[in-house]
């Protein structure tokens, strides 16, 4: 759905509104610059609600999971069955591995105790009283941090027995992957969570009903459950006020690749992506004028090209009315100096590798689509073989488990549909030449 | 397949020598098998590879793999096949610093393969390689997940990011003169933030 003019006109995020303080890591990341940022005040307080209303309060607030697939947070959480008397899990997904995201890793190691109160209230909302955080093996300096912070957490009663006093049981675990991109799709993540090849379930049945160890489980993104404690302190207004009816609250973006100054940082959810890379990253180096394309949301998500750049705002719903989504808001800038084919040859290099093996059009597929890449790049694929491969990525999209498959097949089709002709003409051009 | 890094060879090997859990590491266990249920112990196959892995010069053997099958009353092919699956349990002895460069998007359009080539100068390895003296093993790796401080390269546990030939050579040369690297943005940077 696309927004209406009068919703583009956004407001810039001022600093009392940002949720990560120490999102750069300038200041004390512990329990004690934690407290001084507003973390732990009133926790007793929030866990004095019912569940229902924790639930009703994230649902109202409209917020979206952080980690790309941007369903509603509340609404998922509304979906793990009540009092069945078993052990309910909630598991986060810190296994962040989609090339151009490192979001959650700046929250980790940098303001844990956001994320460590937002585990013990989601859990609290969803009845579990265990809950794991995968984070993945490369980020061995982000979980000393992450450990370190649970032991203080502990120390000071804020989670364990009667966390916070409230009377709520609640222990939290960390676990970490090994460099196996799939373990980010989550039911690949429960099985690697249970000791077993990252492979990712069929569904039916969905992880609400069973999940880790058969358990009911809810799987949420760091960003989606390190926002939480914020959302229910400074009310579901608050949060609602930034943004869009829809795409609402903060986001924190990642800006990489062709910008004078690649970053993080933490704006409203909905800033237009120019304003995004000229305020935030310097600008395209080069100047804006030497844009070729962007990548919006971490790789698998199709690229916009300099037209749809200029005006687009990123949101879920924007993004998605022009072909491409929000991702992981892990923004790729490719300038002209740079062979866009070969950014999307890299990508598909890094499919074929990650790739779990399990279903035939990815397994297959993404090594083929890579050679036809490379040949691509070499400007060695006629007018029918480019068309066979969009009509092949075509095939791959929608026929395997999870959504790897997908997602090596958007980035190519991205690129067919914006730079078509450029392709066509390096296979004239060489065959000219020979 | 996700397999091992890259070029790294899967194939599992012993060392021929006796791997048995070190005093320190039973109590490390026993503490990472109370995190699962009792029933679970298999969920600790992980974690205990890494350690495994950390006592065995950074490598795991087809003796820790047995050992790890006994401790957690697993079949051997079960280690195995989570081993193999994961690309950071190394199947075969590496240098003492395992260089990983990140290749993909991202840091490739920042200047990764400058990167590459300065460090495979610098070690004297070719990618996949140890070095003579086993100073040194180099692979290239998929996105390491610090995209916004590309290009970025991990040696052993640390990332060493915002690089440009000049101080990817300098970590090198303080590597080889025992000198220790600073972690993190090689140009002043805190963390990811826009300077």
């Amino acid at each position: 759905m696309a927004l209406k003019r009068e919703e583009r006109v956004q407001k810039m995020l001022s600093n009392q509104d940002k949720i990560f303080q120490n999102l750069h890591g300038f200041e004390d990341a512990f329990l004690e610059g934690a407290k001084k940022r507003g973390s732990w005040s009133n926790t007793k307080e929030i866990l004095s609600k019912s569940q229902n209303d924790v639930i009703d309060l994230v649902k109202s607030s409209q917020l979206r999971g952080r980690g790309g697939a941007g369903f509603s947070t509340g609404l998922k959480w509304s979906f793990m069955p009540k009092d069945t008397g078993k052990q309910h899990y909630l598991v986060v997904n810190a296994d962040e591995s989609e090339p151009g995201t490192c979001k959650d890793r700046e929250i980790i190691r940098n303001d844990p105790h956001t994320l460590i109160e937002g585990c013990l209230i989601a859990s609290y909302a969803i009845q579990a009283t265990k809950c794991y955080i995968y984070i993945r093996g490369e980020y061995h300096h982000e979980y000393v941090q992450l450990e370190k912070a649970i032991a203080e957490a502990y120390d000071n009663n804020l989670i364990g027995k009667n966390a916070c006093g409230s009377g709520y049981d609640f222990d939290l675990y960390v676990h970490r992957g090994a460099g196996a991109y799939i373990c980010g799709e989550e039911t690949a993540l429960l099985e690697s969570l249970e000791g077993k090849k990252g492979q990712p379930r069929l569904k039916p049945p969905f992880p609400a009903g069973a999940g880790l160890y058969g358990m009911p489980t809810t799987i949420n993104n760091v960003e989606s459950i390190a926002v939480v404690p914020t959302i229910l302190r400074r009310g579901s207004d608050w949060f609602k006020s930034i943004g869009a009816e829809n795409n609402t609250g903060t986001k924190v973006f990642c800006i990489s690749g062709n910008v004078n100054n690649p970053c993080t940082v933490e704006e409203a959810m909905g800033i237009p992506l120019k304003e995004l890379i000229e305020k935030h990253a310097g600008g395209v180096e080069g100047g804006w004028n030497n844009l070729k394309a962007i990548i919006p949301g971490g790789s698998s998500t199709p690229m916009l090209s300099k037209d749809v750049c200029e005006t687009v705002l990123m949101n879920f719903d924007d993004l998605r009315s022009n072909g491409s989504g929000l991702g992981t808001a892990g923004v790729i800038v490719v300038n002209k100096n740079n062979d866009i084919t070969q950014v999307i040859e890299r990508f598909a290099h890094f499919y074929k590798h990650e790739s779990c093996g399990q279903c035939t059009p990815c397994r297959e597929g993404t090594g083929w689509m890579f050679r036809m890449m490379q040949k691509l790049v070499r400007g060695d694929i006629s007018p029918e073989q480019l068309e066979l491969l969009e009509n092949v990525t075509k095939q791959i999209e929608g026929h395997t488990i999870c959504a790897l498959g997908d997602a090596a097949a958007w980035p190519i089709q991205g690129l067919i549909k914006n730079f078509k002709p450029e392709l066509l003409k390096k296979y004239n051009q060489k065959r000219k030449a020979s | 397949m996700s397999g091992n890094h890259p070029g790294l060879s899967n194939n599992f090997i012993r060392s021929g020598e006796k791997f048995e859990w070190s005093k320190e590491n039973l109590k490390e266990i026993k503490k990472i098998i109370s995190k699962y249920p009792k029933e679970r112990k298999q969920s600790a196959v992980m974690p205990l590879l890494y350690l495994a892995q950390e006592q065995n010069k950074n490598w795991v053997s087809i003796e820790c793999i047995e050992a790890i099958a006994e401790t957690l009353q697993m079949p051997k092919i079960r280690v195995t096949e989570v081993a193999s699956f994961y690309s950071m349990y190394n199947s075969q002895p590496v240098g003492k610093n395992l260089i990983q460069v990140c290749r993909t998007s991202p840091c490739w359009l920042r200047g990764s393969d400058k990167i590459t080539d300065t460090i495979c100068k610098e070690t004297k390895c070719a990618i996949n390689e140890t070095s003579e003296d086993s100073l040194f093993t180099v692979v290239e790796v998929e996105c390491l997940g610090a995209c916004s401080n590309g290009p970025m390269i991990q040696i052993n546990n640390d990332f060493y990011e915002d690089l440009d030939q000049e101080s990817t050579k300098q970590i090198i040369e303080n590597i080889k003169n025992n000198i220790p690297n600073k972690i993190g943005s090689q140009k002043g940077r805190k963390s990811s933030e826009n300077a």
